[in-house]
C-alpha cells in the first residue's frame, strides 16, 4: 500500500503493480450486489425469490469472469476500476429492467394501445452478452490503440453514414434516430460517438499544430486557415442537420460537446471553446426557433406540471414526482411506482426508478459511479504517452460524461429533455453494446499507458564504456 | 496537452457535481412538495393500498373495504346501505377523491395520521401491514332508517339531534346516491359519477340537503320570533292577548299580510298564534322588535354562521341588511330568510334543552386500529338563545301545537312532543311548489333526547300550514319514536 500513497498518478516507469487481483476482488462485489438487488426486488414484488435468480447470477458472473480473464491476458496493466464499474452498472440495469417488466401498469398500458407487452430483461441480457463479446473482441483484436489512427478518414465516412442513415427510416416517438430492420432496431448514434471520437483524434493529432499556430488574429480570436477548419465546419453543419432532420437533440449536443472538448485539448487554445460555444449557440437557437419538437421540450422543462393542464406529455412531471416520492432513502427496490412515467420508464427515464426506489443515496451512488468511469478515463488520457491515445481517451471520456449529464440532467429537470439513454443501465441494445466497446478502448489505452517501459537490453557498448583501461 | 486535459477533467467533475446538486434539490429540498403534489398518484395509491378504517354507527361499521385486482389500487371502498348513509359518510373514490367524513378523517382512515405513528412503528417491527383507524359516529341507525324511509321517494332532508349534547342522531337527504357505485376507478364508476353531476341529474343526488342546502324556513321560524319576543320582554305572558290587528298591513306598504285560511288571529295570545300559525301576529312582532333584535336572536340560534360537525354546513341566513317590511317577512320565515334542516333542528333542540344550544357534532371518537381511543369529542355549549324560564314557556307553546294545533300528526302516545309546522313559499310570487317543514322534539323525564327538523321539497297538492303537518310531521314522529325506542332499550 505504501507505494500507492507515494505514487499518485498512473504514470510510472517503475513498473506499477498490474492490479488485476484488485479488479477481480471488485468484480466479485460487482456481481454480488446486483444479485442481492435482484433477490430484493423479487421479494418485494411477489414475496418470493425470483425464479431466474440462479441463471441471472451465473450469467452475470460468467460475463464478468470472461471480461476479467481477457483483460488479464490481453491488457494486464489496464485500469482496474473500469471493468467492475461497467459490470455493476450493467447488472443493476438488468435488475431495474426486470423489475419494470413485472409492472402490471406497463403491461396494461401496452395492451390498451394494442401491443403485446414483452419483457425487456431477457433481451437486455442478450445485448449485455453481445456487449461483453464486443468488449472481448476489441481487447483481443486491437493489439494497440494506435492502429485506429490509420482509419481516420474511413471513420469519418462511416460516422457520417451512420448519422445520416436514420433519416431514411420512419420516426419513432417523434425522433428519427433508429435504423429498423425487421424486428431489430439499431440506434446508430451510439456507435457513431465512438467512431467520431476516433476520427477527431486522428485528424486533430495531425492538424493540431496547424490549427493552433497557423492562424490569423481576428478580433482577439485566432482564426485558423480554411483548409484546416473545413472538416470541422462539416461536422458542425452535420450536427445541426441531425438536429433538424432527426430531431435528435441529445446526439447533436453530444457531438458538439465532444468536438469542442477535443479541439480545445488538441490546440490548447481557449479561443476554441469560445468559438465552439458560439457556433453551438447559433445552431441551437436557430433550430429551436422553428422546430416545434425542440420548443415542446423547452416548454416541458420550464414548467413540467403544465402538461396536466394542456394535455401534453407528463413524463417530466411524473419523473419529478418519482424522485420526490423516493426521498432520501427511497422506497426500496420493487416498492415504488415509477412505472407511472409510462413507456419510457425502462429506457430514457430509468434514472427515475433509481431515484424513487433507491432514493437520493442510491442515485448519488450511481451518479458517482458514472463520475468514476469518467475520472478513470481522464486519468488514462493524462497517462497516455501518445497524442492520439490522449485525444481518444479524453474524447471517449468526455462523450461519456456529456451523455450522462444530458440524460440525467434531462430526467431530473435540470436541462430540457433530449432523449438519450443512461449508459449500461437503460434498456436498449445499441447503447449497451456501444458502451462496452467504449470501455474496451479505454481499457486498451490505459493498458498501454500503464505498461512499464521495457527494460533496456544490456548492450555491448555499455560494457565497453565500463571497462576502460588506462 | 496535459493542462487542457486537467481543465476538461474539472469540467466533467462540474457536470457530475451539477447533477448531484440537482438530485439533492429534488430529492431532499423539494421532496415533500413533490411527494404530496396533487397530481402525484402515489397519494391515492397509498390511500387504497390497505383496507381503510371504518365509519361506525351503533358499534357496527357502515363501510367496508374489498380487495380488487386493479393495477393501482388494491382495495376499494364499499358501503352498507350506501344511499341512506351517504349524507354522513360522503364517498371515497379511487378516481374522484373523497368528501365529507371520508375526506376529513382520511388520515385516520388510511392510518397515516401522526397520532397513529406508534401503531405504525409497532406494525412495521412485527411485520404487519398498515391498518387504518375507525371513526365512531354519534348517529343512531334506527333514527336514520326512519328518516330515510320516511322521506322515501320525496325530495327532502331530515336532521335529528340530541338536544342535551348536540350529538347528531340522523342526517338523511333524498334523493341520494350509492357511494359504492363510484368508489372504483373503472369506466363504470366514472359513468356513474358523471351521471350524478347536477347538470346531468337535476335532482342533484350528491347534494347533502341536511347540511348544505338552505331553504326558507317558513312558519317554523316563528319559534325564533317567539323566543325573541319572550327574551326581549315584549310579552311575558304567553296566554295574554297581544296587540295584533287582523288584517295587519306590512309597514311602509299598503299590502296586508295574509293569514292562511280563516283563523282567529286578532289579538291572539302567543300560544294561540303559534298554535294556528298566525302570520299577522308574528309579522307584527318581528316589526315591533325591530331588525337588530331579531337578528341578534337568530344569530344566537346559530344563523349566519357555518357549523363544522366536522362536515361543514352552509350558513343559514337571517339577512343583515333589509328594509322594515323585509324584516317583518323574515320574522315569519319568508323573504331572504334561509335555514338548513340542521339549523332548524338546532332551534328545536335549544328550546327543548331549556334554552341551552349545544354544538352539533357527528364524530363521537376516533379509534386506533388497536381499539385505543385517540380522540374523543366532548359536548360543548354553543350559546344560550333564551333563558330556562322562557324556554319552558316556549316548550309549552310548541306542545300545544302538537296537542291541538297544526302538528297533531306528530303526537306520540305517552310522550310529550313539541313542534311547529311550516310551509315556505318558493319562487317568485309563490309560483313554485312550497317547502313543507316540521320541527319538533320529544321529552322524557330526564330532558329531551331528540329534536328533529324535516323538510320536504315540492309538495304538489298541499299548500298552507297543513302541508308541514301532513307531509313532514309523520317523518319527524317516526324518527323521534326510533330514538325513544333505543333509549328505552338501554
Amino acid at each position: 500500500m505504501s507505494s500507492s500513497t507515494t505514487n499518485t498518478t498512473t504514470i510510472s516507469t517503475a513498473g506499477p503493480p498490474s492490479r488485476r487481483n484488485t479488479e477481480l476482488a471488485m468484480l466479485v462485489f460487482a456481481v454480488i450486489i446486483p444479485v442481492f438487488a435482484y433477490a430484493n426486488a423479487g421479494l418485494a414484488l411477489s414475496d418470493e425469490m425470483p425464479s431466474g435468480m440462479l441463471s441471472y447470477g451465473i450469467g452475470l458472473g460468467l460475463l464478468a469472469a470472461v471480461g476479467h480473464l481477457v483483460v488479464r491476458k490481453f491488457a494486464p496493466y489496464a485500469d482496474p476500476l473500469l471493468l467492475p464499474i461497467a459490470t455493476l452498472l450493467n447488472g443493476l440495469g438488468l435488475v431495474l429492467i426486470w423489475r419494470l417488466d413485472q409492472s402490471k401498469r406497463l403491461a396494461q398500458r401496452a395492451e390498451s394501445i394494442g401491443q403485446v407487452f414483452a419483457p425487456s430483461a431477457p433481451n437486455q441480457l442478450i445485448y449485455s452478452a453481445l456487449g461483453v463479446a464486443l468488449f472481448v473482441g476489441v481487447l483481443i483484436l486491437l493489439k494497440d490503440h494506435r492502429l485506429l489512427q490509420r482509419y481516420t478518414y474511413i471513420s469519418m465516412v462511416v460516422a457520417l453514414i451512420l448519422l445520416i442513415l436514420p433519416v431514411f427510416f420512419p420516426p419513432r416517438f417523434g425522433a428519427r434516430i433508429w435504423i429498423t430492420l425487421g424486428s431489430f432496431s439499431i440506434q446508430p448514434g451510439e456507435f457513431a460517438k465512438i467512431i467520431i471520437a476516433v476520427f477527431f483524434s486522428g485528424y486533430l493529432m495531425v492538424k493540431r499544430d496547424a490549427l493552433a499556430l497557423a492562424s490569423r488574429r481576428f478580433m482577439g480570436l485566432y482564426l485558423p486557415r480554411g483548409r484546416d477548419l473545413g472538416p470541422i465546419l462539416v461536422v458542425w453543419a452535420i450536427s445541426i442537420l441531425i438536429l433538424v432532420f432527426e430531431t435528435d437533440l441529445g446526439t447533436s449536443l453530444l457531438f458538439f460537446g465532444l468536438f469542442v472538448v477535443m479541439l480545445y485539448v488538441a490546440t490548447e487554445r481557449t479561443s476554441w471553446i469560445v468559438f465552439g460555444l458560439l457556433m453551438s449557440a447559433v445552431g441551437a437557437v436557430g433550430v429551436a426557433t422553428f422546430e416545434p419538437h425542440v420548443q415542446q421540450r423547452v416548454d416541458a422543462w420550464l414548467d413540467p406540471f403544465a402538461a396536466f393542464k394542456t394535455g401534453g406529455s407528463d413524463q417530466i412531471a411524473q419523473a419529478m414526482m418519482a424522485f420526490g416520492s423516493g426521498g432520501v432513502f427511497g422506497t426500496g427496490l420493487g416498492q415504488g411506482n415509477s412505472d407511472l412515467i409510462g413507456f419510457a420508464a425502462n429506457s430514457d427515464f430509468i434514472l427515475a426508478t433509481i431515484g424513487e426506489e433507491l432514493g437520493l443515496a442510491g442515485t448519488m451512488a450511481i451518479l458517482l459511479l458514472y463520475g468514476l468511469i469518467v475520472e478513470r478515463g481522464v486519468r488514462t488520457a493524462l497517462a497516455a504517452r501518445d497524442p492520439f491515445g490522449k485525444l481518444l481517451a479524453i474524447g471517449l471520456s468526455a462523450a461519456f460524461a456529456i451523455q450522462v449529464f444530458v440524460v440525467a440532467g434531462g430526467v431530473m429537470g435540470l436541462i430540457p429533455l433530449t432523449g438519450m439513454t443512461m449508459p449500461f443501465i437503460a434498456q436498449g441494445g445499441s447503447s449497451v453494446i456501444a458502451n462496452w466497446a467504449l470501455v474496451a478502448i479505454l481499457i486498451k489505452i490505459s493498458d498501454t499507458a500503464r505498461r512499464p517501459a521495457p527494460t533496456p537490453a544490456p548492450t555491448t557498448d555499455a560494457e565497453m564504456t565500463q571497462v576502460v583501461r588506462p | 496537452m496535459n493542462k487542457p486535459l486537467r481543465r476538461i477533467a474539472i469540467f466533467c467533475g462540474l457536470l457530475v457535481f451539477a447533477l448531484l446538486l440537482r438530485d439533492n434539490w429534488i430529492q431532499y429540498v423539494q421532496a415533500d412538495e413533490l411527494k404530496n403534489h396533487e397530481k402525484n398518484r402515489r397519494v391515492l395509491i397509498a390511500r387504497y393500498g390497505q383496507p381503510r378504517g371504518n365509519i361506525i354507527v351503533d358499534g357496527r361499521p357502515i363501510t367496508g373495504s374489498v380487495e380488487t385486482n386493479g393495477t393501482d389500487f388494491k382495495y376499494k371502498r364499499t358501503y352498507k346501505n350506501g344511499p341512506m348513509w351517504a349524507p354522513v359518510t360522503g364517498f371515497a373514490s379511487q378516481a374522484f377523491d373523497a368528501n365529507q367524513i371520508e375526506k376529513l378523517e382520511d388520515q385516520i382512515l388510511t392510518g397515516n395520521d401522526d397520532r397513529l405513528f406508534f401503531n405504525r412503528t409497532i406494525d412495521m417491527i412485527t411485520g404487519k401491514k398498515q391498518k387504518g383507524g375507525d371513526v365512531i359516529t354519534t348517529l343512531n341507525g334506527k333514527a336514520q332508517k326512519a328518516a330515510f324511509e320516511g322521506l322515501g321517494n320525496k325530495k327532502g332532508a331530515v336532521a335529528a339531534l340530541d338536544p342535551r349534547t348536540g350529538k347528531i342522531l340522523a342526517l338523511a337527504s333524498t334523493p341520494s346516491y350509492d357511494p359504492s357505485k363510484i368508489a372504483g376507478a373503472s369506466k363504470k364508476d366514472s359513468d356513474a359519477y358523471n351521471a350524478l353531476k347536477p347538470d346531468v341529474d337535476k335532482d342533484d343526488p350528491m347534494l347533502n340537503r341536511a347540511l348544505r342546502q338552505t331553504y326558507p324556513p317558513g312558519s317554523t321560524f316563528k319559534v325564533v320570533t317567539a323566543a325573541a319576543a319572550l327574551e326581549n320582554g315584549k310579552y311575558a305572558d304567553i296566554d295574554g292577548p297581544t296587540n295584533s290587528p287582523d288584517p295587519w298591513k306590512l309597514p311602509l306598504s299598503t299590502q296586508p299580510l295574509p293569514n292562511e285560511g280563516n283563523i282567529p288571529c286578532k289579538n291572539a295570545s302567543l300560544r294561540q298564534a303559534l298554535r294556528y300559525s298566525c302570520n299577522t301576529v308574528f309579522g307584527k312582532l318581528g316589526d315591533d322588535l325591530g331588525k337588530d333584535k331579531m337578528l341578534e336572536e337568530a344569530e344566537k340560534f346559530g344563523f349566519n354562521k357555518e357549523v363544522l360537525t366536522p362536515v361543514r354546513t352552509n350558513a343559514s341566513v337571517y339577512p343583515e341588511k333589509m328594509d322594515q317590511p323585509g324584516n317583518a317577512m323574515s320574522a315569519i320565515g319568508q323573504f331572504d330568510n334561509r335555514a338548513t334542516p340542521l339549523q332548524m333542528a338546532m332551534v328545536a333542540a335549544a328550546v327543548a334543552n331549556d334554552g341551552k344550544l349545544m354544538k352539533p357534532y357527528m364524530i363521537d371518537s376516533l379509534r386506533a386500529p388497536n381499539l385505543n381511543t385517540i380522540e374523543q369529542t366532548d359536548p360543548e355549549q354553543m350559546s344560550q338563545p333564551l333563558s330556562s324560564e322562557n324556554a319552558q314557556k316556549l316548550q309549552s307553546m310548541m306542545e300545544t301545537v302538537v296537542k291541538e294545533g297544526t302538528g297533531t300528526s306528530a303526537q306520540i302516545p305517552g310522550v310529550t312532543v313539541g313542534g311547529k309546522t311550516g310551509t315556505a313559499q318558493h319562487g317568485v310570487a309563490n309560483s313554485k311548489n312550497p317547502y313543507a317543514w316540521f320541527i319538533s322534539y320529544a321529552k322524557g323525564d330526564d330532558g329531551s333526547p331528540v329534536a328533529v327538523a324535516v323538510v320536504i321539497e315540492g309538495s304538489d297538492t298541499l299548500r298552507g300550514d297543513i302541508a308541514g303537518g301532513k307531509l313532514a310531521a309523520p317523518i319527524a314522529k317516526s324518527v323521534m319514536q326510533a330514538v325513544l325506542e333505543t333509549q328505552s332499550d338501554k
